[in-house]
């Protein structure tokens, strides 16, 4: 076990172990996204109030906590890169960015459009909508930084101590709803105590969340081992690598 | 569905388009990064 | 661990902390501007401005809805449950807007203390299930409130 760790450590081995993972990991998010699909499109009944409308929550409520799942990655990861000097650990953290840049658009925009016929806007500033926009923001300004600085290892921690700071704006999303007015409703999954959904209404979308989990472990593989490639262009492995292509 | 389907539709769609892209792009991007490197290794033998 | 790392580890833990308190401190000092919109029980005691459109929030009273004269414009009350102010709303009102439903308005309070709104959103709860479980739901909610009063009277 310790050895296994070890040599995901080591950029060759996490390199070829990603590989071999990736497409597993692609065909059970496939099925799930499926299956997912049927059952939140034709198994789950209307609403009685939003009527059909409220199906858009089983992509919107999965992003959502994507992008707030993938943001704590994100600066879980950094932290490790600066405090243990771990390449791999600042691998996954510049490759979660634009993934959770993506979960953290999908929930704004589907949002929107659930918005509009529900309430009667596309948009408002309360402080579930704008906190969650500011997210969008620090996702995109990690991007941004990283890109704007050329040596990768010193672009790594200044993106790292962004994201650290930004993780304070993780509870103040969550409990938003909680500790001001919003138009936004309060939690129905997470809060404490039973769910107050119907069953065939919460098995697709626990299922879409799983399936997304799992799509962003398969895209963040699949940018850590890109990011690998280019930091180790001058290993050996990667020559042999890029010569054997 | 009851009135709701370009909502709905819409939503699915951009969901779509937004995840294809995600895994898109690494594939693209690391073809191309192979392509260069590949290019680079054959220069280097060329002129030693 | 060593002693570069602790170093770097307790570092992290200071920004985290120090941007949590700060944090923490701008959003109390700021609590009321994040507010979303007033209840009825601030409206009538006066905490909502009169100068200037603010945001009402609060449930529609069942009974309330009424078109007035002119066709176009809606009169209703929304509660808290404990104080009630009237809306005038001229426009057309969102699908989700119906008795017992939370709303928000934004508008200006009139002299008169009916509140004239602009806009009217409608808020929804967390609560998801078919019509025939919220049907079943409301008649056993009904049965229990009747033997409830049944029980109270005799």
């Amino acid at each position: 076990m310790l050895r296994f760790f070890h040599q995901l450590g080591s950029p060759k081995h996490f390199y070829r172990i990603a590989g071999s993972w990736i497409p597993w990991l692609a065909a059970a998010c496939a099925v799930l996204m499926l299956y997912g699909l049927y059952q939140g499109m034709v198994v789950a009944p209307t609403d009685y109030q939003q009527g059909d409308s409220y199906r858009i929550m089983f992509i919107h409520v999965p992003s959502a906590w994507m992008s707030l799942f993938i943001y704590v990655v994100m600066a879980a990861a950094g932290a490790i890169g600066l405090i243990w000097h771990m390449k791999l650990a600042e691998v996954i953290a510049i490759s979660s960015a634009p993934i959770g840049a993506s979960f953290t658009f999908l929930a704004l925009i589907t949002g929107s459009i659930w918005g509009k016929p529900m309430w009667g806007t596309w948009w408002v500033w309360d402080a579930r909508l704008t906190s969650e926009l500011i997210l969008l923001f620090l996702y995109l300004g990690v991007m941004a930084l990283y890109g704007a600085i050329d040596d990768k290892r010193t672009a790594a921690r200044a993106t790292a101590i962004l994201a650290i700071v930004g993780v304070v704006n993780i509870p103040i999303i969550h409990y938003s709803v909680e500790w001001w007015n919003t138009l936004h409703q309060g939690p129905t999954v997470t809060k404490f105590g039973a769910p107050s959904i119907d069953i065939r209404m919460l098995i697709p979308l626990l299922v879409m969340a799983v399936a997304f989990k799992l799509f962003y472990v398969l895209v963040v593989l699949m940018r850590a081992r890109l990011e690998v490639l280019e930091r180790e262009r001058n290993a050996r492995w990667v020559r042999e690598l890029v010569e054997a292509s | 569905m009851g009135g709701y389907a370009a909502y709905v539709w819409s939503s699915y769609a951009i969901a779509l388009v937004v995840l294809v892209a995600n895994v898109m792009v690494p594939i693209i991007q690391r073809r191309k990064l192979l392509a260069r490197l590949a290019r680079r290794q054959r220069r280097e033998r060329r002129q030693p | 661990m060593k002693a570069a790392r602790k170093k770097r580890l307790y570092l992290i833990l200071l920004i985290v902390t120090g941007v949590g308190v700060a944090a923490a401190l701008a959003l109390n000092a700021f609590n009321q501007n994040l507010m979303f919109f007033y209840s009825p029980s601030e409206v009538s005691a006066g905490k909502a401005p009169s100068a200037y459109p603010f945001r009402l929030g609060g449930l529609v009273t069942d009974g309330s809805v009424k078109r007035l004269a002119n066709g176009l414009t809606t009169r209703f009350d929304v509660t808290d449950m404990d104080k009630t102010v009237s809306i005038e709303y001229t426009g057309i009102l969102p699908d989700l807007f119906r008795e017992g439903q939370g709303i928000v308005a934004h508008g200006k309070l009139r002299a008169d203390g009916v509140f004239v709104a602009d806009e009217v959103l409608a808020k929804h709860d967390e609560k998801y299930m078919p019509p025939e479980v919220a049907a079943a739901l409301k008649a056993s909610h009904d049965k229990g409130v009747a033997e409830a009063a049944r029980e109270s009277g005799s």
